[in-house]
């Protein structure tokens, strides 16, 4: 694999991002709402002003869990169909270039440019909670709480990128990014809640089922983060603390890093295969 | 140059290219001709690895398809269907490509100068015109000053006269060494371009001639309407059929069917046998 390949596509990535108004847009909404929510835990706190690091981290979560998702999918899910879409990919595949090269390079930019965005945006609330010193009680909660930000990004765009590999045109990949979106965020709560109710599942199995959902994970991992603790979850989070206890972190790690790796992959064998341009 | 082994394409039970067999030689200009289907795009996307296919392609030794970037540096293409990024400046594009290419960036300029984009460098490549865009694909695929050109329908989007200004260009760029290999349905086009023609249709080579003799190998012909005065139509008629083309009365003329490149031999014809012809059609 030859790296100036690689990053001559990955610039050109970053440099499409950043004339993305959509993208733009995610990364604008993202800065608003993390600044909101750092004023607003405030009034949690029944204090006057920014509320302190740990706080907010822990109100930024559901944000995380909302916009990081929706903002990676989307931008993975265009990746490769719309290049093919556009027939640029034909084009970019018939230079003296590997297919390997092209993947890496695209990944390599849309993960450069999404990490941009969540810099901006934790960057920019941590900046104002640093200058008003109302948080310097825990920033290293908010620096792991920006590390698993970033790891679910890698998550979402590696599924992003597996849709888009699978479907020929933007309009549509985009759409089934929505959905998975929404299943992820919505479907997958109501959906575990049924089959545990349904199946009269045990508590373990509970807790092994929510590792299926990758923003599950996220919300464990980034909870147990600031908590130090999962009983905030119910009887599935006592269960995980008393039976995996120190190696929960490992655990919820391992798993991100499975569902990184595994639609990444299987993204890159069905552009590699893909005799459709 | 580059050598086409039993190549076969196959989509499904559809046979899209069907054990095609090919030499061809430096500086060598080859046209795939043939009607819409016949597979001629298909072979230029085997070659580019952009699509699997059985059978062997090689340029210059490397294999096309084991060693695609070995092969696809040897090459410079024209697409069929202009893709650009729209929204990237034409220059830009021209370094963003030679950085693909590993081309030297100096020459970027040079070559965007060389097919006449040098004062449309600051303009999106959304702004440009058609025949403007394909003069970029042009300068792109000759950033690495590649021995190769591979063409596909180079001039099917343009107007005839950014036709003519473009296929001057292609032949500036044959008269320079390149070996060519590209596709067209346009007669004048291979006429003017190619060395050797393979007559391709549903797949299949039906026919391999010099360029010179495509219409007599494909059947083709032209007819030339030739409007006389109405007291030499008969006389007319006769010089034709005595000159040996297949002629026929067409209200006020005659209609001459003639091969596409002796279009002129029957106004000949009737000049030197004093026939005043007051205007002509080429149908």
């Amino acid at each position: 694999m030859d790296l100036h390949t690689v990053w001559t596509i990955a610039r050109k990535e970053l440099r499409d991002a950043l004339h993305n108004r959509w993208f733009l847009l995610y990364t604008l909404a993202f800065i608003g709402l993390s600044l909101g929510l750092s004023y607003l835990a405030m009034s949690g706190s029944g204090i006057a002003g920014f509320a302190g690091f740990g706080r907010t981290a822990a109100s930024l979560i559901n944000l995380v869990l909302l916009i990081v998702p929706l903002m990676a999918l989307t931008v993975g899910a265009q990746s490769l169909a719309g290049e093919q879409e556009r027939k640029t990919m034909a084009y970019l595949l018939a230079q003296p270039i590997t297919r390997l090269e092209v993947y890496v390079g695209k990944y390599l930019g849309l993960t450069m440019s999404l990490f941009a965005s969540l810099v901006l945006g934790f960057g920019i609330s941590g900046l104002v909670l640093a200058i008003d010193g109302s948080g310097a009680s825990d920033p290293w909660s908010y620096l792991i709480l920006v590390g698993l930000a970033f790891a679910l990004c890698l998550v979402m765009l590696s599924v992003g990128f597996l849709v888009s590999a699978l479907t020929r045109r933007a309009g549509v990949a985009v759409g089934i990014g929505l959905f998975l979106w929404l299943a992820f965020v919505f479907l997958g709560d109501l959906g575990m809640m049924g089959t545990a109710v349904a199946m009269r599942m045990p508590i373990n199995g509970l807790f092994w089922l929510s590792l299926a959902n990758p923003l599950q994970v996220f919300k464990m991992a980034a909870i147990l983060n600031i908590n130090a603790t999962l009983d905030v979850l119910g009887p599935a989070g006592i269960f995980a603390m008393q039976e995996y206890g120190s190696k929960l972190p490992l655990i919820f790690i391992g798993v991100l890093v499975i569902w990184a790796v595994l639609p990444g992959v299987a993204a890159f064998v069905r552009f590699d295969t893909s005799n459709d341009f | 140059m580059i050598h086409f082994e039993h190549l076969t394409k196959t989509f499904g039970r559809y046979r899209a290219v069907d054990d095609l067999s090919l030499d061809v030689k430096p500086q060598q200009a080859v046209a795939l001709w043939g009607p819409n289907g016949a597979g001629k795009t298909t072979v230029i996307k085997c070659l580019l690895g952009l699509l699997r296919y059985e059978g062997r392609i090689t340029l210059n030794g490397f294999d096309a398809r084991t060693q695609g970037r070995q092969a696809r540096s040897l090459l410079g293409y024209v697409p069929q269907e202009l893709a650009f990024y729209d929204d990237m400046k034409t220059l830009e594009s021209g370094y963003y490509f030679a950085q693909l290419k590993r081309a030297d960036m100096a020459r970027v300029p040079l070559v965007m100068a060389q097919v006449g984009l040098a004062d449309h460098g600051a303009k999106p490549v959304r702004a440009l015109s058609g025949g403007m865009k394909q003069r970029l694909a042009l300068a792109l695929a000759l950033l690495a000053d590649p021995p190769v050109l591979v063409l596909d329908e180079p001039t099917s989007s343009l107007d005839t006269a950014a036709r003519s200004q473009f296929l001057n260009l292609l032949c500036q760029v044959k008269a320079e060494g390149k070996t060519i290999i590209f596709t067209s349905h346009r007669i004048e086009e291979v006429e003017a371009l190619a060395d050797e023609v393979l007559i391709m249709d549903t797949g299949k080579v039906i026919g391999r001639c010099p360029a010179y003799r495509l219409a007599e190998e494909a059947g083709l012909r032209t007819q030339v309407k030739l409007i006389i005065a109405p007291d030499k139509l008969d006389a007319a008629l006769h010089v034709l059929k005595a000159d040996g083309f297949t002629v026929r009365r067409n209200g006020v003329g005659v209609l001459v069917d003639v091969l596409p490149r002796e279009k002129a031999q029957p106004i000949h014809s009737l000049s030197r046998a004093d026939i005043h012809i007051t205007d002509f059609e080429v149908e």
